[in-house]
């Protein structure tokens, strides 16, 4: 595959899990948070198109999923009704990015006041899985782009000023790099969080995640960077900028720093999903976002008791929905590499 | 057939088997021995069970334990002077054999067995029974118990009359009776002395000492620790019960307890046959084995309504010296009966029952389910869940509401708080995650915060740093003087408020009164009013807004003989001395 196309799909999918993450109030039917307290632990409902007399209909339905009069944790689906679902229906009002408020949604699986259609079951409360899914990687890629953007800031801010400055400012800055890559990063994490105080409100528990993470994975961005800088310094064209009566700054910002864009690009892809990955392990040891508030980490955190493993198999989910994202960023980030060896040679 | 050198053989080696096997089983009675005998139940001697305990004890010292982990193993290896039978809840003769009260109630002759001998074959009498309740009341020592051996203000006195009789001398009568001496184990004085006289009492008999250092009237007797790994314990040879058949109790030659911190790991261990027995099941756990049961290689058991009780109740320390402003503040509500009654009604019990516990458990309003017909007040309101009356209630205080419908105090500040709980307890964290939607839907924004068990412990008994707190506590014994520790305003578990050595409102005075009354009260009807009063004042002041209380969920496996499941501590092995394994 040629590395401009791969690149492009790579982006384009990437997009399209982003954009889906971002209108999660469009994707999903309901709001994260709602419990259904009549199903719990409720299993996936099915989708029919042929009811039970045989019949196709055009528009899918299903059964709502009802407990067994004796039973607590069994279902079945009570098959007198079958509920149709509507799509681009008005629901629930949800807010884009926190500031447009809107109606619709793209699907509603729900009839009167009977148990709602769950796409991917239901937890211990009856959430909806499926909107939880869709809200909490709200909430995990918004920590994952914060923690990626702030780490590479500093990391080129700090590795631009070592390798541009040299000397002792570069001996220093580089041996602080190296405290912080050698540094147990989870364990630092862990040691931090005790520090703070007890009730966080789920906007700082995610500021505190974001800047956590990115404040301690500025090191190997700046190393990077900072091997550019010492070889774009001592081209031609910075000499001659210099000659011409540069100013540092000038010359950084107009010479240097478009020569590591690529790496910055190249790290962008490799970041991202690796502070993705650390908010989900922090929230997982209830450490980051706590519930209810939904985020990929505290999903899989219900997976921890022993009869969850066993008898709900639909919470397993969220780690399933995870991986396109990942992979999709392990593509970008080979499709960057390529493009950029293509256009350097 | 057999020639005459055959059969001298024969006779010979016949009689050196019986001879041997005789000596391999238990001692037999010796003249003058007071056995009790155990005629319902008929077991083999022989084998071996491993329990999984949840945290390794911390102590084998009774003067000093106050965990389960050390209860649970100190009272395979102790015996008290009379015993609550767990399962039946009656009391019935242990160490002594009989027992007469004085008209008064003041007095109490208790005559003990003849021919008792501490597990290391020391013989035991009344000097050791003076000595050990001398202990207990020591104030140097503080033992947890010594409170419940102050009866009327003033503690009782202990006498030995004779080497097989003792006295107890009362300032008051009490009400429960010869439920007192349930909980004290008889000390060996032959040990024990001589560290009570150099003041090292207090440090005897943890973990690491030598075992041939202990010695106890129980079943069984300590045989080895290995630290992180397990305890050891051997059948004692002179326990003082057998069974119709003359056969000496226990049993089983061994009990293994290994420790096993958390819940997913025991059921691991108990489905693989590791374990043989398990306790305190959390009802997805129960449901989970027994539709993996399929195998029937266990039996799981559904005991009824434990004695747990779980609650939510918010800081009411007078927090004037410290530095805890914030919560000082919210304090103006949390001190409103209108504010805990309103959050009662707004909390959703049956879900919680539905949800946490699967139905195997009950909602309450109050301490005592109500199917507690000894102790529970039948008379008891139980206020339905309803969003609606507790609006109305919360209104008619001076709350209101602001247009996204956050709930506001007179002052018009939000009211919010933090609800702490233990991270370890995951039927609790549900519990919280439920009352945290129940109160959203008032108005209150409420966050759950979990934090290891001894964090929250250190919250809410020292610092008082904490707003609100979701907990549990189990009674020992249906009878209210177990909890007096609860509702006496100076008692180590007064959580709301704690270390007040004078009741801080009224209606705790009057509780503090009530509770007084009905420990010296002799009359069990007169003390059920007693009770019910005080019940009556709890519900109508919500110190402590009562949740719900599961059921005692435990399991054996199938060939464990004389299983039987008990709803007072210890479900399990209250009655090790009776398990055997059916051979067939």
């Amino acid at each position: 595959m040629r590395p401009g196309l791969k690149l492009g799909v790579a982006v384009a999918f990437l997009a399209s899990i982003h954009g889906i993450i971002l209108f999660a109030g469009f994707f999903a039917p309901e709001n994260p948070v709602t419990q259904h307290r009549d199903t719990p632990y409720a299993p996936p409902t099915a989708i029919h198109f042929v009811d039970l007399s045989g019949q196709f209909h055009l528009r899918p339905f299903f059964y709502p999923n009802v407990l067994r009069v004796d039973s607590y944790t069994e279902y079945e689906a009570s098959g007198e009704r079958p509920c149709p679902i509507h799509f681009v229906v008005p629901g629930v009002e949800y807010k884009i990015a926190g500031f447009l408020p809107l109606r619709t949604h793209l699907f509603s699986g729900s009839c009167d006041s009977s148990s709602p259609m769950y796409l991917m079951g239901s937890d211990a409360f009856g959430r909806d899985l499926f909107s939880r899914i869709l809200y909490g990687g709200q909430i995990s890629l918004l920590a994952g782009l914060l923690a990626a953007g702030m780490s590479l800031s500093i990391g080129t801010v700090l590795g631009a000023a070592a390798g541009f400055k040299g000397g002792i400012a570069d001996g220093l800055l580089m041996r602080l790099a190296d405290l912080f890559v050698a540094l147990p990063w989870l364990y630092l994490l862990l040691g931090l969080r005790a520090f703070l105080p007890l009730s966080l409100d789920p906007r700082q528990a995610l500021l505190l995640v974001v800047i956590v993470v990115g404040a301690v994975g500025w090191a190997r961005p700046a190393r990077l960077i900072r091997g550019i800088v010492l070889s774009v310094r001592e081209r031609n064209f910075v000499r001659a900028a210099r000659g011409f009566g540069a100013s540092d700054f000038y010359i950084v910002r107009r010479h240097i720093l478009p020569e590591t864009t690529s790496v910055i690009l190249t790290q962008a892809s490799l970041l991202i999903p690796q502070y993705v990955l650390a908010e989900i392990t922090l929230s997982f040891l209830g450490l980051g976002i706590s519930p209810p508030t939904a985020s990929w980490g505290n999903l899989l955190g219900d997976l921890q008791h022993y009869n969850v493993l066993e008898n709900y198999w639909w919470m397993y989910l969220p780690a399933v929905a995870m991986v396109p994202f990942f992979l999709g960023y392990l593509v970008l980030t080979a499709a960057v590499e390529e493009r950029a060896r293509a256009v350097s040679s | 057939m057999f020639g005459p050198r055959k059969l001298l053989q024969i006779l010979t080696v016949t009689c050196a088997l019986v001879s041997v096997t005789a000596a391999a089983q238990n001692a037999p009675p010796t003249t003058g021995e007071d056995l009790q005998r155990v005629s319902e139940i008929a077991g083999q001697p022989g084998g071996q069970i491993v329990v999984a305990l949840r945290a390794e004890p911390k102590t084998l010292n009774p003067v000093v334990a106050a965990d389960n982990p050390s209860k649970t193993v100190i009272w395979r290896m102790m015996a008290d002077l009379v015993h609550i039978n767990r399962a039946s809840q009656k009391t019935e003769p242990a160490v002594a054999k009989s027992w007469t009260v004085s008209r008064d109630g003041l007095h109490y002759t208790l005559k003990l067995r003849r021919g008792l001998k501490f597990s290391d074959g020391q013989p035991a009498d009344a000097d050791d029974v003076v000595f050990s309740f001398h202990v207990y009341m020591d104030e140097a020592i503080h033992a947890p118990q010594r409170d419940l051996l102050t009866i009327g203000g003033r503690p009782i006195t202990v006498r030995k009359v004779d080497a097989q009789t003792v006295m107890f001398d009362l300032s008051k009568p009490y009400g429960a009776a010869e439920r007192l001496f349930d909980g004290f184990a008889i000390l060996p004085r032959h040990l024990l002395e001589q560290p009570y006289r150099d003041g090292k009492l207090l440090q005897a008999w943890n973990l690491g000492a030598d075992p041939k250092m202990y010695a106890g009237l129980g079943p069984f007797r300590l045989r080895e620790y290995v630290p992180g790994e397990r305890i050891v314990l051997e059948k004692s040879p002179y326990y003082w019960k057998d069974d119709s058949r003359g056969t000496r109790l226990p049993y089983l030659d061994r009990i293994t307890f290994v420790f096993v911190p958390s819940d997913d790991a025991q059921i691991l261990r108990f489905q693989n046959g590791d374990t043989d027995l398990v306790d305190r099941l959390s009802a997805e756990d129960f449901s989970t084995l027994q539709r993996s049961g399929a195998s029937r290689k266990y039996e799981l058991a559904d005991a009824g309504p434990s004695l747990e009780y779980n609650f939510l109740f918010f800081n009411l320390n007078d927090l004037n010296a410290k530095s805890l402003s914030a919560i000082s503040a919210k304090q103006t509500y949390f001190r409103q009966t209108a504010f805990r009654q309103a959050v009662s009604l707004a909390v959703d019990r049956d879900a919680i029952v539905r949800l946490v516990y699967q139905g195997k458990g009950v909602p309450l309003w109050n301490q005592l389910a109500s199917t507690n017909k000894l102790w529970g007040d039948p008379e008891l309101p139980k206020p339905q869940h309803s969003v609606g009356s507790a609006k109305q209630l919360l209104g008619n205080a001076g709350f209101s509401w602001n247009a996204s419908g956050d709930l506001l105090d007179a002052e018009h500040n939000k009211v919010s708080f933090t609800i702490i709980t233990s991270s370890t307890s995951a039927a609790r964290v549900k519990m919280a995650t439920l009352l945290q939607d129940d109160l959203r839907q008032i108005g209150i924004d409420a966050r759950v915060v979990t934090l290891e068990f001894r964090a929250v412990l250190d919250r809410v008994l020292n610092s008082h740093d904490y707003e609100a707190c979701v907990m549990g506590l189990s009674s020992g014994d249906a009878d209210p003087n177990a909890d007096l520790n609860v509702w006496l305003s100076d008692g180590s578990t007064h959580l709301w408020d704690m270390g007040e050595p004078k009741p801080a409102t009224t209606w705790e005075a009057e509780i503090d009164k009530l509770m007084n009354q009905q420990m010296t009260t002799l009359s069990p009807v007169e003390r059920r009013k007693l009770y019910y009063r005080v019940q009556e004042i709890v519900a109508q002041y919500r110190p402590l807004i009562f949740l719900a209380s599961p059921d005692v969920l435990v399991g054996a496996k199938a060939n464990l003989g004389n299983f039987q499941p008990a709803v007072l501590d210890d479900h399990i092995l209250w009655n090790a001395d009776y398990l055997y394994w059916r051979r067939n």
